[in-house]
């Protein structure tokens, strides 16, 4: 159902993950998961180690933070983030790198996991594990279906069907056992018999590798038992939650439901990788790859950087900002997010940073829409963006924008991408979605 | 770098616009043209350009000085009529009776409406049908094609008109469909309006429609699965009676009709299923005029006739959203 097909452009598929130097100072913000900001358990002054706590979750749906370097605590203040608006952040000054005691940062792969659930669990609790592939929804969570709810599949996302993202694709190259060990330590937890490792078929080499890397695992252990690759076809947003359930399950979630409802669990790539280290090597979030890249910038790269490095310190190591960029992304070009202020700090979810000339991404002027329907054929959820284009600007028609499901947008940009007449109907639909959900809210709320 | 561009996702585009897709219809009706011009000669010529040239001016001078807004010219939408009335016109259509018709197509069925995207009929045949019912003699003055500057054609009539008043005449509908060879209804060389006479030339325009994906088959393929299902029924129940499915397929402006007229975004309906009813009524209609109406015709009828029907059709058929019954 629905999707388009925009150009690939992975021009840095090629390029190894490099670790990036650490910078002199981190910004470490307290707020980088959906649910409650995380609490300081630090101050002003106090000495840290890399992979340190130095927040706890601020309430159920939290995550835990910890210290990405060894340093100083400078400040713990509100810091403006990459939008230019004011979040809370620890800033601290890197005075060499030190580990916290127990932190295994070698590359020796450990196949054997706890038998216990519960304690890879805790294990994932500590870590500060959140879902890297772009909600940031805390993992440990994720993985406690509510009472009643039995998981049938576990789906590892490996389609990252953005153009221009590689992080992913890298990882599973680079990384692939790790990720494939994560996946087994998730299904464990769920304690469900199938998991599949669901990647786009634009990346053959990746589903080759995968296959390798659980053929050797299965003779290690029974633990490997279930799991499987699937190839999907390369469409966007072939990697958004509820269209992978679809692809690989045949099944809908449906309109306010869960991925649980219908038996699903899907957790990325990334995400895989960060709960083998917390299991595995008792490693926290400390870390993620990111993409740099972009036509017009000088040096395309895939690199791990230290939660909270500052984007400018990122940016000037491969060559600085080129002279012809209009806007910079953190994250793909169909769903990122455009970037203020370089000086924020790079989050636990930045996957990439993407530069773009303005003849890229420039919009065209608005003009008729010419009733074509390519909007409502690119929708992946079977919406009529034309429709609620035309019901959210005559005004006062809430109840018309809500039967016409207005609140399932995934905001995944394919209708605004598609439309030959340059209506901005995702801005429009945004809005409207706000206000419907809005009233949802307040209509459940009176309820109880 | 002066300073960074801050606007919401997506931050990317197809690239495809109104003026794109436009142009595209022109280049698929190219070929159509230019088997018209070969086979009519330059009186052919002259209604082309009369008639592409008439649109333009008349969208230009309308936006400009009646409605005062930005110029549309750019969009090609106006070329897209001009050439859709064009091929709807019989080679000897007098130049002033093809300006009328862009008249009535841009001025009255196009821009009173808001222009392009807000009509509800489609322009080109609003303008060939107010001429078939103003100037019944020019619209009916078909020519035997004889090549690009053959001598002045003697008139010959539509193959389907020479049915309906042979068998008007009493005629046997087994005589009078025996001139006609398979050849001759896909290659041209019949009379007819210019873009009724090739049907290869159509298909081909229309194809590349299609792999460059700016309609969808679904409209074109329900026109012609009823008109091929009506036709076998009754050439079956009565077969002195009624042509059969190829003869009906293959002649009058079912092709042009089916592929480019029907297929307009403007005045089709939006979701596949409202699409397919669509087709099928006109399909159905187009049938129904050329059995039993006094037209020997019906295709631009039943095309319009189902254009009103669009704003219906949109209201009852959804497409089928994700996660919902």
């Amino acid at each position: 159902m629905g999707g388009v097909h925009p150009a690939d452009n992975k021009i840095s598929r090629d390029c190894k993950i490099e670790v990036l130097p650490i910078p002199e100072t981190v910004y470490i913000h307290l707020g980088q998961h959906i649910g409650a900001p995380a609490k300081p358990v630090v101050a002003v002054g106090d000495k840290v180690k890399a992979g340190q706590l130095i927040a706890e979750p601020g309430g159920f749906v939290s995550a835990a933070i910890h210290s990405s370097v060894s340093g100083t605590v400078k400040s713990i203040a509100p810091r403006k983030d990459l939008a230019g608006n004011p979040q809370m952040c620890v800033e601290i000054a890197v005075e060499g790198d030190e580990w916290l005691e127990g932190i295994d940062t070698t590359d020796t792969v450990i196949r054997e996991f706890p038998d216990d659930p519960a304690v890879c669990l805790d294990k994932i609790k500590a870590a500060g594990v959140v879902g890297l592939g772009g909600a940031t929804f805390p993992t440990a969570v994720k993985l406690t279906p509510p009472p009643g709810k039995k998981c049938e599949m576990l789906i590892i996302n490996g389609c990252e069907c953005e153009p221009y993202l590689t992080s992913d694709f890298r990882t599973l190259l680079e990384k692939g056992e790790q990720v494939v060990i994560g996946a087994a330590i998730i299904k464990s937890i769920l304690k469900v018999d199938k998991a599949t490792i669901a990647i786009e078929d634009n990346k053959p080499e990746a589903i080759d590798h995968i296959q390798k890397v659980l053929a050797e695992l299965r003779k290690v252990s029974p633990k490997y038992d279930g799991i499987s690759v699937m190839s999907l076809m390369k469409k966007y947003p072939e990697g958004g939650e509820k269209q992978l359930i679809d692809a690989v399950m045949h099944r809908q979630v449906a309109s306010g439901g869960l991925p649980i409802d219908v038996g699903a669990v899907v957790q990325n790539v990334a995400t895989a990788l960060a709960v083998y280290d917390a299991v595995q090597k008792n490693k926290p979030i400390v870390d993620n790859s990111v993409t740099v890249t972009g036509e017009c910038f000088p040096r395309q790269a895939n690199l791990l950087v230290r939660v909270g490095t500052p984007l400018k310190f990122i940016i000037d190591y491969l060559g600085g900002v080129p002279q012809d960029t209009a806007k910079i992304i953190s994250g793909g070009p169909m769903m990122g997010r455009a970037i203020a202020n370089l000086e924020a700090a790079t989050l636990k979810g930045t996957s990439a940073l993407l530069f773009l000339t303005k003849a890229q991404t420039a919009r065209g002027k608005e003009s008729n829409c010419i009733r074509c329907g390519k909007c409502a054929e690119a929708c992946p959820m079977g919406l009529e963006p034309f429709l609620l284009n035309r019901l959210s600007r005559a005004g006062g028609m809430l109840d018309q924008l809500e039967a016409n499901a207005v609140q399932d947008c995934i905001e995944c940009g394919c209708c605004l991408y598609s439309c030959p007449a340059n209506i901005p109907l995702l801005d429009v639909i945004r809005q409207s979605k706000g206000q419907v959900l809005g009233i949802i809210k307040a209509r459940a709320a009176a309820k109880k | 770098m002066d300073k960074l561009l801050v606007s919401p996702s997506p931050h990317i585009h197809s690239k495809v616009s109104t003026k794109s897709l436009m142009r595209d219809v022109v280049f698929a009706l190219v070929p159509a043209a230019v088997v018209s011009v070969v086979f009519y000669g330059l009186g052919e010529l002259l209604v082309l350009g009369v008639s592409i040239l008439s649109c333009l001016l008349l969208e230009y001078l309308i936006t400009r000085f009646l409605l005062n807004k930005d110029c549309t010219l750019g969009d090609w939408s106006a070329v897209v009529t001009g050439l859709l009335l064009a091929l709807n016109l019989p080679s000897a259509t007098p130049w002033w009776v093809v300006f009328v018709g862009a008249v009535v197509a841009i001025g009255v069925a196009k821009m009173t409406f808001g222009g392009l995207g807000q009509n509800v009929f489609n322009p080109a045949l609003v303008g060939r049908v107010f001429l078939l019912v103003s100037f019944p003699t020019y619209m009916t003055d078909w020519r035997i094609p004889t090549g690009l500057f053959g001598a002045d054609a003697a008139s010959g009539a539509t193959p389907l008109g020479v049915i309906k008043k042979g068998l008007l005449e009493g005629g046997q509908l087994s005589d009078l469909t025996a001139q006609y060879e398979w050849k001759d209804l896909l290659f041209a060389n019949l009379g007819g309006s210019a873009g009724e006479i090739s049907s290869i030339a159509l298909l081909i325009g229309f194809g590349y429609l299609l792999l460059r994906k700016v309609v969808r088959p679904h409209i074109t393929l329900s026109i012609w699965a009823t008109v091929a299902v009506v036709s076998l029924i009754f050439s079956l129940a009565a077969p002195d009676k009624f042509t059969g499915p190829a003869f009906n397929l293959l002649t009058g402006g079912l092709i042009l009709g089916s592929c480019f007229m029907a297929t307009d975004y403007v005045t089709s309906p939006m979701s596949i299923k409202g699409g397919i009813i669509f087709g099928i009524g006109i399909g159905f209609i187009t049938m129904m005029i050329r059995y039993f109406g006094s037209y020997p015709e019906g295709m631009s009828f039943a095309i319009l006739i189902m254009n009103a029907t669009v704003p219906l059709l949109n209201n009852w058929f959804h497409q089928k959203k994700y996660g919902r019954a």
